[in-house]
This record gives structure tokens, C-alpha cells and sequence, in this order.
């Protein structure tokens, strides 16, 4: 044997094994990454381009014809202002529009046919922001309780049946498609008030959020040393105390990521957020009515005539991936620690 | 006890290179400490104790008295029970599930294993160090103050004083005390985490303290200083100390506890339990001196 001279009879068969293995994790992280960051891209030159300080400060405005901003400018659709709502309306808050999906400025015979490329808007989407934020934010503060709490439930006091169930439906909930929660939602929250609501949406979206808290948080805190559980038992701390006092704040960093992918996720439903908050082209702050959506917005916009309204999904798309962002970082400064040497 | 006068008679007609080095360790021990045991009662007392995982009985018929401060080793090879039967003391097993004790084991009289007993109750009178350091991710202050507040401590003033003291006696408090509230406990070396978690363990002022390898992953000078720790703590604590280091429990131990594993059964059994001099010099059982000069385990 000559194991110490030269290198062993099959060195190159395993340094080319080697490499081929290599590449193909390369490539396979490259397919996985290049089609975000095109997407990602995209939507941040596409969307960006498009932005005005007014885009963050206005709600919607009806699409026009030529330059928006001159406020001699005619409504197409509407063809001279108003004369006022029929007081008897019971439907005079609803945004007819926003409900069939048809916007004023689409082509009327009253007024032939015009140049949908010469339509232009204005206005922005802070309605959707202040919706988005209320109705995401409330979702959350429904699902974290119930979420954290059923994770240290599975995490600290599992071996019995009622842990065996609740494992399998969180399961099955996660990987249920967000229609069905949101038709459930219609059906149990929107037909018994008999009006859709943030509160509706917020309930929806808390229900999709809620699995995907609890096993994050489950597997989170098994990670959790057994060790630091032991030192806290051998003072004579109890579980609960233990879980709140030592676990959790060890496990705080991959619980809040858990919390922000929920978030993230919860943000960008347009599914549940059609059949339960509707939509809302005024600035709206009650829970108890219909409330405007980011991706909600979004998702109209594209299917308007007017490619200035186009421009207007991407923008708001843009607006929705920052704020996703800006949250995330925000929550992370929020809880890290700030002892030396974590 | 009153084993010191035989001790010294077996030392000269037993031939020094049996167990050598040891029992030389243990005699020095010894005569560094005399007059400083003192001659006390039984703190924990194990009568026909069992001790099960299960089915598989890890612990069979052990009876032990430690007596109130001192300190006990308790010794032998791997899989012997050792820890086991240290951890029975302040309950530590009642997480796992199928793990339950037997027959008599008792603290100051009361049945540990009682099921009026409460184990919350017993692990305040019982502080525990771990073979790992295991700090928690928060302050060096809040580490320490954590069985304090656990307790019910909460005025700041108390808080600090008991703190303070308990890193003191730890030998650690020159080391840290411009940074209690800067550096979290898990930013330490491995021998100061190790210190942190006595001085959390004995803030709380138990009356035993159990030591499960506590210097198994620490380096020769952090050892050391554990070992002088020990030293010290024995004059206000009941000290039982599992070890893998002969040595150490000749340093360390008043009285040492020699256990193994019953080639049938598997279960841990206590073979000899002597002073812990007397146990280095002339061991009373085959086996522990086949243990001792190193011809197994």
C-alpha cells in the first residue's frame, strides 16, 4: 500500500464527482434566484419610474384626458360634475365602479370613442397603504396570540392527542389554497354582518397566518438548547415561567422571522381580501366598512383599459414589496438584542 | 466521622504505588482540610433506592447518606448512573416521560419522591450546575438574578446586593462587574460561564448544591478555579459532585461514592462509599481498586 505516496487510485474519479455535484448546486441555486431578482427587478424600475411624492400622499382619481392636472379638465365618463346624490340611495357609498371592476373613464356613447393612450391620472395610493397596514396589522395581532401561543404549546407540552391534531391542521390549513379562506370568511363573517369589511379581511387573513406562526414557533423552540430549559427547572422555575423568561427570548430571532413571513404573506393576499374587505377608492380608516388594499389595487389596476392605470399596478406593487420590506426591517431592529456578544 | 486513625494505619501498611498518585492526592486533600469538616448529620439521606426509564431500572437498591456540608463525589465509568441518581435528588427527570423513583429518598427527612411533595419546592432548596455551562442568552446581572426574581425578589436594591454577593462568592465578580447589564451571559469564556451558573445557582441560597461534571468542558486553569470555588462553597453548602476525573474527586470530595453497572441487569449500583482517602488508599472492594489504578473504566 502506498497510501502515503501520490494521491489514492480513485482521486480523480471522486475530485470530478465533486465538481459536477458542485455545478449542479450551482445551477440550482441560480434557477431558483434569477427569476426573483428579474421579477424583483422589474417590479423596482418599472414601479420606481412611475412614483411621485403624490403617489404616497393622494387616493384614487379618476383617469382623464390629457394633462390631469389641469383642473379645467372634464370626466369623460361623468361628462359634467355632479349634481349631487339621491339622498334615498342606500347605496350612495358604494363605489359602483370599484365593484363591477368598469372605471368612469372607460369609452361611453355619449362620448364616442377616445385615445385610451392619451388618458392620464393622478392621484395615488395611500388609501391602499392605510388599508393594507390596518387590515394586515389587525390580522396579526388576532393570529400572534393564538399562533405563539399553540406553538409552545406543540413545542413545550406535546406527547397527547390534542398536540398530535392540532399539528395535523395546522398542517392541512397552511397548504389550504387562500380562496377557500377567503370564501369561508365571505360566507361565516360578510353574509351574517351583511357588508364586507376590514374586519373581515383582517379575520381572513389572521386565519392564514395563524399556521404558519405556529409551526414556525414550534420548530423554533425545539431548537432551544434543553440545556437552558435545565438550568431554569433547577432553580425551580415552573414550565410556563421557564417558556416565557428563558425559551422565548432565546428563540426570539427565528420566531419574529416566522412572524414576518406570516406578515409578508398575509400582506400580499388579493384572494380573501376580494371576498371580505372589497376594496374602497376613498381613504378609509373603519374597520367596519369596505377598506382599500394594496393588492387589491394592484390587481385592478391591470385590468383597466387606460395603460397609465397599468403603470399605476406596478407602482403600487413597488409600494407593497418596500412596505413588506420596511416592515421587516423594522420589526428586526425592534427586537434584537442589545447585549454584547449574542 | 471517625474513619481518620484507621485511614492512616491502612496508608503505611499498603504498598503507595497501588493507587498511587491518587491516594497521595487524597491524603493531601485531606490533611489541607483538617479541621475544617465538620462532623454533621445526613442532609440527603437514599434508602433502597430504585430508580427507573420505563421498563429499564437505571438505578438498584441505593442507600447513601451525604452529610450536611460536605462535600460528596460520587465516581465510576460511563453508564453507571451517576447522574442519574444526582438528578433523582432535585427531581430533574420529571420531564421525561416514564422516568419514576422508589423506595426512600429522602432531604432533611422529606420524601422527595413523595406525591405531596412539590418538586418546584425541592429544586429551591437543591441549586444544580451543569456539565456544560449553560448561561442564559440574557445579561450577566439577569442571569444571576433570575432565581432571585423567580423567588419574588423584585426591590432593585436587594436585587443588587444579592447579586453582587453571589458573584463574589463565585470568584467571578472582578471579572465582570463593569459589564452586568453590557455583555450577555453567553459572551463569557467558557470557565466564567461556568462560574455564572454557580453564582446563579447559589444566589438563591440552596442548601445542596449538585454538580454534574461541572468542569468536564473546561481547561485545566478554569478547572482549577472551579475546584477552589468548591472549596470555599463547602463551608454553607451540601455539595454532591458527579465526576469522570478521579483526580478531582481526590482534590475536591469528603467523602466519595464509587458506583457501577451491574453486568446483568445494567442498572447503576453503589459498590463503595468511603472517605474519600480512606477510598484512594484502601478501597474495601475489588473493584473499586480495579477502577481506581485504572485497569478499567
Amino acid at each position: 500500500m502506498s497510501l502515503r505516496t501520490g494521491a489514492p487510485p480513485n482521486y480523480a474519479r471522486r475530485r470530478i464527482i465533486d465538481r459536477i455535484m458542485r455545478a449542479l448546486t450551482v445551477v440550482a441555486t441560480a434557477t431558483a434566484v434569477v427569476p426573483l431578482v428579474l421579477i424583483l427587478g422589474y417590479v423596482l424600475v418599472v414601479g420606481g419610474s412611475g412614483l411621485s411624492v403624490s403617489f404616497f400622499t393622494e387616493t384614487y382619481q379618476a383617469p382623464l384626458m390629457g394633462d390631469f392636472t389641469d383642473p379645467t379638465l372634464v370626466d369623460p365618463a361623468v361628462g359634467a360634475p355632479e349634481g349631487g346624490a339621491n339622498p334615498d340611495d342606500p347605496y350612495a357609498d358604494l363605489d359602483l365602479g370599484a365593484l363591477t371592476g368598469a372605471t368612469p373613464a372607460e369609452p361611453t356613447d355619449g362620448h364616442g370613442s377616445i385615445d385610451l393612450s392619451q388618458v392620464s391620472s393622478g392621484g395615488g395610493v395611500l388609501h391602499g397603504i392605510v388599508g393594507t397596514l390596518l387590515v394586515t396589522l389587525v390580522g396579526l395581532l388576532l393570529a400572534l396570540p393564538v399562533g405563539l401561543l399553540a406553538g409552545v404549546f406543540l413545542a413545550e407540552y406535546d406527547n397527547n392527542w390534542l398536540a398530535t391534531a392540532t399539528r395535523f391542521c395546522t398542517d392541512v390549513l397552511s397548504g389550504a389554497p387562500s380562496i377557500v379562506i377567503g370564501v369561508v370568511a365571505y360566507i361565516l363573517i360578510v353574509q351574517q354582518t351583511r357588508t364586507f369589511s376590514g374586519l373581515a379581511g383582517s379575520i381572513a387573513i389572521a386565519l392564514l397566518m395563524v399556521p404558519t406562526i405556529t409551526r414556525t414557533t414550534e420548530e423554533i423552540l425545539r431548537l432551544v438548547p434543553q440545556t437552558v430549559r435545565e438550568a431554569a427547572m433547577g432553580l425551580g422555575a415552573p414550565t410556563w415561567y421557564t417558556t416565557f423568561t428563558v425559551v422565548i427570548p432565546t428563540a426570539l430571532t427565528g420566531i419574529v422571522t416566522g412572524v414576518l413571513l406570516a406578515f409578508a404573506r398575509g400582506a400580499g393576499e388579493t384572494a380573501p381580501l376580494i371576498l371580505t374587505v372589497l376594496g374602497n377608492n376613498t381613504l378609509s380608516v373603519n374597520m367596519l366598512a369596505p377598506i382599500a388594499a394594496l393588492p387589491l389595487l394592484a390587481y385592478r389596476y391591470t385590468e383597466s383599459p387606460f395603460p397609465t392605470e397599468i403603470q399605476l399596478a406596478w407602482s403600487t406593487s413597488f409600494v407593497l414589496v418596500v412596505l413588506v420590506l420596511f416592515i421587516n426591517i423594522a420589526l428586526r431592529l425592534a427586537t434584537r438584542s442589545r447585549l454584547r456578544g449574542r | 466521622m471517625s474513619m481518620q486513625e484507621g485511614d492512616t494505619a491502612m496508608e503505611q501498611t499498603r504498598p503507595m504505588n497501588l493507587v498511587g498518585g491518587i491516594a497521595a492526592t487524597a491524603a493531601r486533600a485531606r490533611e489541607r482540610r483538617a479541621g475544617s469538616v465538620q462532623l454533621t448529620g445526613p442532609k440527603i439521606v437514599a434508602e433502597h433506592f430504585n430508580f427507573y426509564y420505563g421498563a429499564f431500572q437505571a438505578l438498584a437498591d441505593i442507600s447513601l447518606e451525604f452529610p450536611a456540608l460536605q462535600v460528596v463525589g460520587i465516581i465510576g465509568p460511563s453508564g453507571c448512573g451517576k447522574s442519574t441518581l444526582l438528578r433523582a435528588i432535585n427531581r430533574m427527570h420529571d420531564r421525561t416521560p416514564g422516568a419514576r423513583g422508589e423506595g426512600r429518598l429522602t432531604l432533611d427527612g422529606q420524601e422527595i419522591y413523595a406525591a405531596a411533595t412539590d418538586p418546584i419546592q425541592i429544586r429551591r432548596r437543591v441549586g444544580m450546575v451543569f456539565q456544560r455551562p449553560n448561561p442564559f442568552a440574557s445579561s450577566i446581572y439577569a442571569n444571576v438574578a433570575y432565581g432571585l426574581r423567580l423567588n419574588g425578589v423584585r426591590s432593585r436594591q436587594q436585587l443588587d446586593e444579592r447579586v453582587e454577593h453571589a458573584l463574589r462568592r463565585a470568584a467571578l465578580w472582578d471579572e465582570v462587574k463593569d459589564r452586568l447589564h453590557r455583555d450577555s451571559g453567553t459572551a463569557l469564556s467558557g470557565g466564567q460561564q461556568q462560574r455564572l451558573c454557580i453564582a446563579r445557582a447559589i444566589a438563591t441560597e440552596p442548601e445542596v448544591l449538585l454538580m454534574d461534571e461541572p468542569c468536564s468542558a473546561l481547561d485545566p486553569i478554569a478547572t482549577l478555579k472551579i475546584e477552589e470555588l468548591i472549596d470555599q462553597l463547602r463551608a454553607q453548602f451540601t455539595i454532591v459532585m458527579v465526576t469522570h476525573n478521579m483526580q478531582q474527586a481526590a482534590r475536591v470530595s469528603d467523602m466519595t461514592v464509587f458506583m457501577l453497572m451491574d453486568e446483568k441487569t445494567r442498572a447503576g449500583r453503589v459498590i463503595e462509599v468511603a472517605a474519600t482517602a480512606q477510598l484512594f488508599t484502601s478501597p474495601g472492594d475489588a473493584r473499586t481498586e480495579a477502577y481506581i489504578s485504572g485497569r478499567f473504566g
